[in-house]
């Protein structure tokens, strides 16, 4: 408590949250701090947030008293609570504090920033990473078909485009498709993968367009959620872990069973730390489902085909069924390691394994070289799925229609690019390698910066598009966050947005091992912008421990 | 087993260990016989004789797969969206490139292929709340209560999604009418939500009486808590279109059993009956005064794909909430933020339909006439397909006021009703089953959209060219007539 009217001051800079983001502050009058909050009403958003956590339901229940009027039907006691528990922090608080800063500063409000950098989320093209060129020629073709006859587009985009109109219902990009997609576009997708996987067969039956991969991971879920109390479904993923996990977990209501990866051993997976957590979950859930994230979101790590392996032997031996999200296969970047596809890798194991293991494995067109996040393009491949929990899947998709059509052309383009000898080829490879290499570079430049800081530890990025380094937080800072009611880590991650304009996510919003700090950033910046961002950090965090270390001397 | 090998491990998803609510999702547009018809169209490709030579899809509001032709305008701006060096080709009009160079200005880094916000781009946002407010008679529309969707689906399961909660009889009911659109009950089922059914009056145009709507909260109570009221206007299977005073008497029905209302207005520019228009519940609810408009919560819903557009493959749409609790709209931003943005094509284009060309733009004349060419069929068909129905003994058809479809009662003899009953289909799956293997046409049974116990019908819509409408409505005639003759 007694840090608060320092850190109020401290905090003026902020001044970006007169209101509160999570509840009108006429809410606020039960708390202790309140009174403060309104006495000091230019004071930080970083107050706001602590006591928005811890007085939700109190303020609806004083608003209740002061409101004589027509209660509403829908409120926060009312409310669906599964939706309550979601939590998505990729797009959280210090995303929402971001856009307010950004719009003061486009209203002239001086900060000792001139712009807000975010490396939040892995959205290549808002941080400036050109399209494909041929990709968008064949969704413009498509989009516009009159521009087949124009001289300006080359023949390979529109015998592309030709061939996903004719998959399209009266030649149109406009009508829906099969709810499962484009069929044309699934054979293609089947083609693609048995290339990947060096010959391993694969059927378009068994391909389902999506909605982006967050899509097809929410709907693999909700067919695996059932039971109740010790029989209900546990779901097994990662920590670190990527929010949409957790989030769909508490939407289905499932049980979120956490195996840690490896940070002293660059986030490997170890099998030991599978069955620990494993046989620890089936005294109070019946784990049936396991994730897994290869390349690793936010961790970065690429999985070897030993490890594969053995995860795929556990998921055998205790029967489990697999999710494995690949959405950043091509995104690999150390020369020592290479993706394998679980499909692959299964199937080497032999038939007993490859005709039994349950997978679902899922690629998007948001991320790789295309990074082509707005069309929400994606598919997921089942292997070993019941025909007819298949006939549910379909039933299910087939209520929400179709996945958007243009994303599944867009994935068209990615599962069947320009091949040598067409005349889109050379420019479509300098492209590409161009996107390709660039994040490679930036993927050691950042390890490379971060761990030049004391008190900051990197491990290699050896894929995906983030880091995800460990930092060392003072313990005067850890008191001061637990007396806000927010963790250590969104603390720094505030602090540093409102006194450098960089916006990252804290480790807490993907999970980590208790007392250790972290935060995500994507390696998406320009090369010169992300040098500046690196900068800014390191000379943030020294000034952060140093802050902290004398007041620390100072209360003592 | 694939490659023949047997595993002696055994499944972990099974129908027996699946999510149960999933298995009592039903969507019937999208059913069995919508299986079957994809089939039949592979045989008949495949050289199988049959006694017709295609499949007439008549199952779903899909007009371009029916064969009508995009808007031009629209598709000029998305080309243009989707690839910026066409800004250069003097082929495009002026005011479909403004168009477009706004869009892309809202988009991050300039490009359709960045995340929007969650809510959807802010620009098109407000150009959606201008739309609304011009619709409505200057009533405001703030854009921070628009949220753009993945069509109008996503929207509805969205707001269901937060409407449910408690336990037993504590379990939150949905009123829904009979006949309905099935998203609503598959929604329903997925989240284990208790579905009330009120009966829409086939004797009187399918109107909504607001007494059924009483009878149905009241029976609902004994078994559950009754939060949520649905409407379709214009009706979707029934094209109704709502009066002013029916809504009206809904809206204040609402405000009284505290209900949540959730009005699903994707068909708000097809009215084609003289004397009918659309009404909009945020509209009405205005014009209702303060002690309405202050307190009583709606949603209402609209979507790129019905209307003149009919670009149901770009997944556009958005929804409008009016008096949601500011905490609870928190709620719902941080809810809609897991599935990261609706898609940005779509985005595009619902900016489009809100914000068309006027009057001074060049393409103003070419997109009034593509517009006007499209709704006129439709309201001629609408006409033609009441007309010829009424026309076969044993099949009655309301009025097609509105939306896309008609929704015909069917008189079924007893012989084929006891068949259907031995075989384990409902009667009218039985009928259009025949219809479509007898005729390649593709209806959909009244059963997959909910009618009173007894009664028999089928959906189909308006959509086919007027000659391959009218040689499936002699075929239907014929069909049935056939079909009479042989259970009596």
């Amino acid at each position: 408590m007694y840090r608060l009217p320092f850190l109020a001051n401290r905090s003026v800079i902020s001044g970006a949250s007169d209101q509160c983001l999570f509840l009108p502050s006429k809410h606020v009058l039960r708390t202790p701090f309140c009174a403060q909050s309104i006495r000091k009403k230019t004071q930080g958003s970083i107050e706001d947030y602590g006591l928005k956590r811890f007085s939700t339901a109190e303020a609806t229940v004083a608003k209740r008293e002061n409101d004589k009027m027509r209660e509403r039907t829908l409120t926060m006691e009312t409310l669906n609570p599964l939706v309550k528990a979601v939590e998505y922090a990729v797009r959280g608080p210090i995303v929402i504090k971001a856009d307010e800063i950004e719009k003061r500063l486009q209203q002239g409000v001086k900060k000792p920033f001139t712009e807000v950098i975010k490396a939040n989320i892995g959205d290549a093209h808002a941080m400036g990473q050109p399209p494909i060129t041929f990709l968008r020629q064949v969704v413009a073709l498509c989009t516009c078909p009159e521009l087949l006859d124009s001289p300006i587009f080359p023949e390979d985009a529109k015998l592309r485009a030709r061939r996903i109109l004719k998959g399209c219902g009266g030649n149109s990009l406009g009508s829906y498709s099969a709810s499962q997609g484009v069929d044309c576009i699934r054979e293609d997708i089947a083609m693609y993968m048995e290339q990947r996987d060096q010959g391993v067969p694969a059927s378009s039956d068994n391909i389902f367009l999506t909605t982006g991969a967050s899509d097809g991971i929410m709907s693999i879920l909700k067919l695996l959620v059932s039971g109740h109390g010790r029989e209900r479904t546990g779901v097994m993923i990662p920590i670190p872990q990527y929010p949409l996990y957790s989030a769909a977990i508490s939407e289905l209501e499932a049980v979120q069973v956490n195996y840690y990866l490896d940070e002293d051993n660059s986030w490997a997976l170890d099998v030991n730390e599978l069955h620990r957590a494993f046989h620890t979950a089936k005294q109070y859930c019946n784990p049936r489902v396991l994730c897994i994230i290869n390349p690793g979101n936010p961790t970065g790590q690429v999985q070897d085909k030993k490890c594969i392996e053995d995860v795929l032997h556990f998921a055998y031996e205790e029967k489990l069924f697999v999710l494995s999200d690949e959405v950043y296969q091509d995104n690999v970047y150390s020369p020592d390691c290479q993706f394998h596809s679980f499909k692959k890798v299964l199937y080497e194991m032999g038939a007993e394994y490859f005709n039994s293991v349950e997978l679902a494995s899922f690629h998007s067109t948001s991320k790789g070289y295309t990074g082509e996040c707005g069309f929400r393009g994606g598919y997921m491949e089942v292997v070993n799925l019941d025909p007819d929990v298949k006939a549910q899947l379909v039933k299910l998709l087939s209520v929400r229609l179709c996945p958007p059509v243009a994303g599944q052309a867009a994935m068209d383009v990615i599962v069947n690019p320009p091949q040598p000898g067409e005349p889109s080829f050379p420019q479509f490879i300098k492209e590409k390698n161009a996107v390709l290499g660039t994040l490679a570079e930036k993927a050691k430049l950042t390890e490379q910066i971060l761990n030049m800081v004391p008190g900051i530890k990197c491990n290699p990025v050896q894929g995906a598009m983030y880091a995800f380094p460990r930092i060392f937080i003072p313990s005067g800072a850890i008191e001061e966050a637990k007396v806000l009611g927010i963790p250590p880590d969104m603390l720094y991650c505030l602090r540093l947005l409102e006194e450098t304009g960089i916006c990252i996510v804290p480790g807490s919003g993907f999970g980590q091992r208790e007392g250790t700090y972290h935060f995500r950033m994507t390696i998406l910046p320009s090369t010169e912008k992300l040098k500046l961002l690196l900068e800014k950090l390191q000379a943030f965090h020294i000034k952060f421990l140093q802050e902290y270390s004398v007041l620390e001397e100072v209360s003592r | 087993m694939e490659n023949g090998v047997i595993s002696h491990r055994g499944k972990v998803l099974t129908t027996d260990t699946m999510n149960p609510n999933v298995k009592k999702v039903e969507y019937a547009v999208r059913g069995p016989i919508v299986q079957r018809a994809v089939q039949i169209e592979k045989e008949l490709k495949a050289g199988m004789k049959k006694p017709f030579s295609e499949v007439i899809k008549a199952n779903i509001g899909d007009a371009h797969a029916m064969g009508q032709r995009p808007i031009t305008f629209l598709r000029q701006v998305l080309a243009l969206c989707s690839y910026p060096e066409l800004l250069n080709d003097n082929k495009f009009p002026e005011d479909a490139k403004n168009r477009a160079r706004r869009i892309l200005q809202s988009c991050g880094g300039g490009s359709i292929g960045a995340y929007s916000a969650s809510q959807g781009i802010e620009s098109v946002r407000q150009d959606v709340a201008r739309y609304i407010e011009r619709r409505d008679g200057g009533i405001q529309s703030d854009p921070d209560n628009i949220y753009l969707t993945t069509g109008a689906s996503d929207g509805i399961v969205t707001m269901l999604k937060l409407l449910v909660s408690g336990e037993g009889r504590g379990r939150t009911g949905v009123m829904i009418s009979i006949p309905q659109y099935p998203l609503y009950s598959a929604a329903l089922a997925d989240l284990g939500a208790v579905q009330i059914s009120y009966y829409l009056d086939e004797e009187r145009c399918w109107s909504l009486d607001v007494r059924e709507l009483r009878r149905a909260l009241n029976a609902a109570r004994e078994h559950c808590q009754p939060r949520a009221l649905c409407i379709i206007n214009p009706g979707n299977p029934t094209g109704q279109v709502q009066s002013r005073q029916c809504i009206e008497d809904v809206i204040r029905f609402a405000a009284e059993e505290h209900l949540f209302l959730m009005a699903d207005e994707v068909y708000q520019d097809n009215v084609y009956a003289e004397g009918c228009e659309f009404h909009s519940f945020k509209k009405v609810l205005f014009e209702m005064g303060p002690e309405y408009y202050k307190t009583v919560e709606l949603a209402s819903f609209h979507s790129t794909s019905k209307c003149y557009m009919g670009e149901c493959g770009f997944r556009g749409g958005y929804m409008e909430v009016i008096n949601l609790d500011p905490d609870v709209k928190v709620q719902l931003t941080k809810l809609v933020s897991v599935r990261l943005c609706p898609p940005v094509p779509g985005q595009a284009l619902l900016d489009l339909v809100v914000n068309p060309p006027q009057p001074d733009e060049p393409s103003y004349a070419t997109f009034i006439k593509e517009r006007t060419a499209v709704l006129t069929a439709l309201a001629e068909k609408a006409k033609l397909t009441e007309q010829i129905l009424n026309t076969v003994p044993g099949i009655t058809c309301n009025p097609v006021q509105g939306a896309m479809y008609s929704f015909p009662r069917i008189t079924l003899p007893e012989r084929a009703i006891t068949e259907a009953k031995e075989k384990g289909q409902a009667p009218d799956m039985f009928y259009c089953m025949k219809l479509l293997e007898e005729t390649g046409i593709c209806l959909v049974p009244g059963s997959g959209f909910g009618q009173r116990e007894g009664t028999f019908h089928f959906r189909m819509t308006i959509l086919p060219p007027m000659d391959k409408l009218k040689v499936l409505l002699a075929k239907v005639k014929e069909f049935h007539q056939s079909f009479t003759q042989q259970y009596s």
